[in-house]
């Protein structure tokens, strides 16, 4: 387990500490992620998790299909396959983004291990250390971790209740020209953020292309949850306002099931080709297994059924949620998501929600710390709460806990208000990596 | 049963304190270690079910390596010992003992084992007498040098470490969310070891001190188990006399609160060569980064035969009993 050594050497547990990379800072074990693994426990309310509910998906559906591929297709589904995808599921994304006004080539679409592996992808492609993406304020977790791990540097950019806010994309915009940054693309979730909740409206969607296309910025957007709508459906994405500077990201892992680990990009054909050699290099093709499940499912199911079906599930309890926050902490402020999977809660001024946690853990309910959504240290103030995967009465007992949680802490804050900062402790210079199921 | 027939053991794991990831780390290297022997070992996560799968399932030993509440603080064990089951650990009236660091260091300095001036308060304190007077009577009597933490708990969870008097407000606030009771201490300089103190049947003896010296001073939560993050010395670099001194007081310690089969005392070493007694683990961190193999080993034992010993004493005790 160790270096052996002689007395009055130091014994170092990991011989190589030294000798990683500088993308590699960062990767460690922290408490607040050792805190997540209780929230595996049952007996925890996990608000914490982005998990979909997949048990919401008849099993005879994917069973039908998983059976229908072995029988038909088992050699192909077990060999390697075409990096960038195959060409069956590829046809049929198209029909896919064509709901969400995205017109395009089979040809320009790459199918991906999830879109995080897209994500991945494409930061690679792009950034060099110091190299600048501009993100939404909030922004998602996973996203925060590829980008430091590439070394960019991550600004954040405003949002509102309608989304980024053009003209803070403006503003950091000219603050990275004043700097002398390069600025190499804006990653944006437009529909049901993570962790925001909220969506890009119409009317601002073509103003944020039209800026970064003045700014030569490219636009990467993701678009996990844009068919998860409740109330009405999403604005055209921004990909279909423009072919040629904007990369879109999508996945089947909320719409379908994350098990399978499909995703996709469509991109401009240049970087489409520099994609496919890149995801090559990376893992040589995605699943030929769980690419050919997901082309029988789509070819022989109500696909579109079952989305209505998890719009439903989705819908309740996100009704459920919002209704258990104005009962039980009505002093606080939310966003109210038309879709998706998350609520975006701002806390008291006084009250810091990494420092919450472990009280939350204690009180049995969880949640993900709004610090885990920054690269600056930000979202003290903030937490997201996840509806999509309790079920309604745990979502009310979660949030009855919570509420306990948010009293307690400020109770004890007022005791020892007048006496000195209470502001606490800046911490690890880490991004809070939950585990995936976290995420 | 035969000292050479392969025991049925269970290792507990996991739980819901705080750290049940930390409990999983240990359990499972205490599993790998045990089953490299030839046991048959199974992993349990306490839960409602694990009295009733205990019953089917019979172990000849129970191994906790449960950390935080529920395991360390004595009630899982006390439940084990009214069982009947034999288990590797104290009884659970010492695990109460060593779980509140508060009593633990009164018991120890009754003993004659130097530990650092501390105060323990309530939460209700602060509310009841003006948190702004408490703390300035803390800092008159302490110093601005201090150390605060949960009354309970491990894995350096809520301590933080205090070099000014305004750092003070929120070091409380951080230890009263682990736990509604917190140890403000006087800072002491030195040395910073842990000493593993092993009962095979013979009587406590100390293995050699671990000195800890975290790259970046501080042996938090991060340092602890990220490989790499934290130098150990083992030996620890201090004179033979210190040495022995350290060890005497380990054992010292042990005894005096009761612990048996393994635990960890983690002092700390002015520069007078006075061990001070900061607290006691009864069921100490077995994990890949943990202090307490890193002693097994560098005391020559080979991990899974130390573990198979303890458990098999238990399995004897039991059987005396």
């Amino acid at each position: 387990m160790s270096e052996n050594t002689e007395a009055g050497q130091a014994i170092k547990l990991d011989p190589w500490f030294g000798h990683y990379a500088d993308r590699a800072s960062g990767l460690s074990a922290s408490e607040v992620r050792a805190l997540f693994a209780v929230a595996s426990r049952p007996e925890v309310v996990s608000l914490a998790g982005g998990m979909p509910f997949v048990r919401a998906l008849p099993e005879d559906l994917i069973s039908g299909a998983l059976s229908r591929v072995m029988i038909e297709q088992g050699p192909t589904a077990l060999q390697y396959g075409s990096g960038q995808g195959v060409p069956a599921l590829r046809e049929q994304i198209l029909e896919i983004m064509a709901l969400e006004g995205i017109s395009a080539s089979v040809d320009d679409i790459v199918v991906t291990t999830g879109s995080q592996q897209a994500l991945d992808l494409v930061t690679k492609l792009f950034i060099n250390p110091g190299d600048v993406i501009l993100t939404e304020a909030p922004s998602y977790v996973g996203a925060i971790g590829v980008f430091r791990s590439y070394q960019a540097h991550i600004e954040h950019v405003d949002m509102d209740n309608d989304g980024l806010i053009p003209d803070a994309l403006r503003a950091a915009i000219t603050r990275m020209g004043a700097e002398g940054r390069t600025i190499k693309f804006l990653y944006t979730i437009p529909n049901f953020h993570n962790p925001a909740g909220v969506t890009l409206s119409a009317e601002r969607r073509p103003e944020i292309l039209q800026i970064c296309q003045d700014a030569g910025i490219l636009v990467l957007e993701d678009n996990p949850y844009g068919l998860l709508s409740f109330d009405e459906d999403v604005p055209p994405a921004i990909r279909s306002l423009d072919e040629d500077g904007v990369i879109y990201l999508g996945s089947f892992s909320k719409t379908l099931a994350p098990g399978f680990r499909v995703g996709w990009a469509l991109a401009p054909h240049a970087i489409k080709e520099k994609l496919v050699l890149a995801a090559e290099s990376a893992i040589l093709c995605p699943s030929s297994f769980s690419q050919l499940v997901i082309s029988e499912y789509l070819a022989s199911a109500d696909w579109m059924g079952q989305i209505v079906s998890f719009r439903d599930v989705y819908r309740e309890r996100r009704d459920t949620m919002l209704t258990s926050l104005a009962e039980h902490l009505p002093e606080l402020s939310w966003t109210v998501p038309n879709g998706g999977f998350y609520v975006w809660v701002t806390l008291p001024d006084a009250l810091d929600s990494k420092a919450m946690l472990p009280r939350a853990v204690t009180e049995l309910v969880a949640y993900t710390p709004g610090t885990a959504f920054y690269a600056d240290g930000g979202g003290r103030q903030n937490l997201r709460l996840s509806f999509c995967y309790p079920t309604p009465e745990n979502i009310r007992i979660g949030i009855r806990r919570l509420a306990t949680v948010i009293n307690g802490e400020l109770d004890l804050l007022s005791t020892f208000a007048g006496t000195g900062s209470l502001t606490a402790s800046a911490g690890e210079d880490n991004v809070i990596s939950p585990p995936p199921d976290m995420s | 049963m035969s000292n050479s027939a392969p025991l049925t053991i269970t290792v507990l794991a996991g739980g819901i304190s705080h750290e049940r990831e930390v409990s999983l780390r240990s359990g499972r290297r205490v599993s790998d270690a045990l089953q490299g022997c030839g046991h048959n070992v199974s992993l349990a996560d306490p839960d409602a079910s694990l009295f009733s799968n205990l019953m089917d399932s019979a172990p000849d030993v129970v191994w906790p390596a449960l950390h935080g509440f529920s395991g360390e603080d004595g009630a899982l064990l006390g439940l084990l010992e009214v069982s009947g089951y034999a288990y590797v650990g104290p009884t659970a009236a010492a695990a109460r003992l060593a779980w509140s660091k508060p009593i633990a260091k009164t018991l120890v300095a009754r003993s004659g084992v130097d530990t650092p001036e501390s105060i323990t308060l309530a939460r209700e304190a602060f509310r009841e007498l003006g948190a702004a007077t408490v703390l300035q009577l803390i800092s008159g009597a302490l110093g601005e040098s201090l150390v605060v933490k949960p009354a309970s708990g491990g894995s350096a969870q809520g301590v933080t470490i205090v070099t000014r008097a305004d750092q003070l407000p929120r070091a409380m606030v951080d230890a009263y969310t682990y736990s509604d009771v917190a140890l403000i201490e006087k800072h002491v300089a030195g040395v910073e070891v842990s000493v593993t103190v092993i009962d095979t049947g013979d009587g406590p003896r100390a293995l050699p001190a671990v000195e800890i010296v975290p790259l970046d001073g501080v042996y938090s939560f991060e340092a602890r188990y990220n490989a790499g993050e934290t130098n150990f010395f083992v030996p620890a670099r201090v004179s033979d006399t210190v040495s022995a001194r350290i060890a005497d007081v380990a054992v010292s310690v042990h005894e005096t609160l009761g612990l048996d089969y393994l635990s960890r005392i983690d002092l700390i070493v002015d520069a007078l060569g006075t061990p001070w007694f900061l607290e006691a683990n009864a069921l100490p961190g077995l994990t890949e980064t943990s202090s307490a193999p890193i002693a097994m080993e560098a005391a020559g034992f080979e991990l899974g035969a130390l573990y198979e010993t303890l458990a098999r004493r238990a399995v004897a005790n039991r059987v005396r009993n």
